[in-house]
């Protein structure tokens, strides 16, 4: 157990290293997400001041949660998918495979590293959004934890199955890491309610966790209760994707030693 | 070099029986046989694409065979590969260490990954003993071929291997450099019994340093034995001259 947390660290070390000595890299973590909310922010200012229906400003609050909390899916994945490539865009792969280092110790590093990129990229954000739109994420509770770890979960399968998708497809394939999270953006909910979709398109934004995560974030913002439903939805859509990920990511790596993919993959 | 019962199985660093390695449209490696003894070095030769690579992905774990079985220091690598990773390690100049690291930063990775005790101190053996020293804090993407061999070795050692298997491992270096890890490598050889594997095109180096020689060709073992008896058995001045008849040859 020790020797595995070990191995998991020096991975996780190895991001340390890279990061700590590059600022554009650092920088890089928080800038869009910083962007996002900044763009984001100023547009539900405006609606909340300018347009006079509902309660406008709880709407322009639901928005700017809906742009923070939607980033933490982007930066969980990108996090993980973005670490992987480090390692196949730095040749390293050959030497981590024939390491004591396990496929799931492996898998634990990147969720780390995600984990960490994750808080740094949020932060500012959440700053800003504090200072400049007196929004505070924090403001519901505790419960905001809840909706944390689902967005995060839901980030790190979402990933699990892209890093599957390299090895299969090999570095090829890297471009899916940019887009697939934000292709899944429109079923999200994330801007607006499940019922703005069209009813054929409701039971595809259902099987997703992020729309029982924003129904339930809308209704604590507008409504003021913590929908236990919707998070404990999102919390087994997360479990039973997180599954089939695993399970995808694991089927992908045999194949890969079988076809010999691990040697290729960067090529 | 006896196959396949001649030596006690403990003895036997790596035991290859029956490899074979297909691929949908190529035999990359057909009934390979072989066993490396403790303590010994053998060489792994063979033109491009005789079935080296392959067969080394496949002793590391990285390839499965198609069929056949790999047992390396006592452990089925079908089954146990980490346990026998652990203990062995691995260096070629065609695998990179992360370039934005220091040479450091790249030891101290690879030595948490290895569970190496004492970390510090045996980075600075290393460090000495691959003259690395001044290198340390330079980052591996602005070394020289010739150093970044030299780190990519250094790694290969951090766990103090029971079994090497080294790619080239003198490619890129300069006479001198070459010839002072060559030395290493017998020493190392001597002090700790280690096993090495070496798959090489340096046919001065392979008849210095193995006790046996496997030659392959088209995924097939085209002929094994000591480099003597080779160089007799061919009837040739050098390991070089071997190497170019069996490669020429029509036969396998």
């Amino acid at each position: 157990m020790k020797s595995a947390a070990r191995r998991i660290w020096g991975l996780v070390y190895r991001h340390v290293c890279m990061y700590r000595r590059s600022w554009p890299r650092l920088a890089e973590i928080a800038y869009w997400p910083t962007l996002e909310l900044l763009i984001w922010g100023f547009t539900a200012n405006f609606f909340s001041r300018d347009i006079h229906a509902g309660s406008p400003i709880l709407a322009g609050a639901a928005l700017i949660a809906g742009v923070l909390l939607w980033e933490i899916v982007l930066r969980a994945q990108i996090g993980v998918t973005l670490s992987f490539m480090e390692e196949i865009w730095s040749r390293n792969l050959g030497h981590l495979f024939v390491s004591p280092l396990r496929p799931a110790e492996l898998v634990l590093a990147l969720l780390a590293v995600s984990a960490i990129r994750t808080c740094i990229g949020l932060l500012p954000a959440t700053i800003i959004a504090f200072l400049l739109y007196h929004y505070d994420l924090f403001a519901p509770g505790p419960v905001m934890v809840l909706f944390f770890f689902n967005l995060l979960f839901m980030g790190w399968w979402v990933a699990l199955g892209i890093v599957a998708l390299l090895f299969r497809y090999g570095a090829g394939a890297e471009a899916l890491a940019w887009t697939i999270a934000f292709g899944i953006t429109p079923v999200a909910c994330v801007f607006y309610p499940l019922a703005s979709l069209p009813a054929w398109l409701q039971p595809v934004a259902q099987a997703l966790p992020a729309a029982h995560i924003f129904e339930g974030l809308r209704a604590l913002l507008l409504n003021g209760h913590t929908d236990w439903g919707q998070l404990a939805m999102a919390a087994w859509l997360n479990m039973l994707w997180m599954l089939a990920a695993i399970a995808v990511f694991g089927a992908e790596f045999r194949r890969a030693r079988i076809l010999g993919a691990l040697i290729s993959i960067g090529e | 070099m006896a196959y396949p019962a001649a030596y006690p199985q403990a003895m036997q660093a790596i035991r290859a029986e029956s490899l074979t390695k297909r691929y949908p449209e190529t035999l990359a490696v057909d009934n390979l046989s072989f066993t490396l003894e403790r303590g010994k070095i053998l060489g792994l030769l063979g033109g491009n694409g005789a079935g080296k690579t392959t067969t080394i992905s496949m002793l590391l774990g990285l390839l499965v065979p198609t069929s056949g079985r790999i047992t390396v220091l006592g452990h089925d690598m079908a089954k146990n590969r980490f346990a026998a990773l652990a203990r062995m390690n691995f260096s070629s100049p065609y695998i990179s260490l992360p370039a934005r690291l220091t040479v450091w930063e790249n030891l101290e990775v690879y030595g948490h990954l290895y569970n190496v005790p004492k970390l510090q101190s045996r980075i600075g053996q290393l460090a000495e003993q691959f003259r690395l020293t001044g290198l340390l804090n330079r980052r591996a993407g602005e070394l020289s071929a010739g150093q970044k061999t030299r780190v990519a070795l250094a790694k290969s050692f951090l766990n103090q291997p029971e079994l090497l298997l080294l790619d080239e491992p003198t490619a890129s270096l300069d006479p001198d450099t070459g010839d002072y890890v060559r030395t290493a490598l017998e020493e190392y050889r001597a002090e700790t019994g280690a096993a090495i594997l070496l798959a090489s095109h340096n046919m001065a180096e392979v008849e210095r340093l193995c006790d046996e020689v496997v030659m392959m060709k088209q995924g097939r073992v085209a002929d094994r034995g000591t480099p003597a008896e080779l160089i007799a058995r061919y009837g040739r001045e050098d390991m070089e001259e071997v190497f170019l008849h069996i490669a020429r040859s029509e036969a396998l």
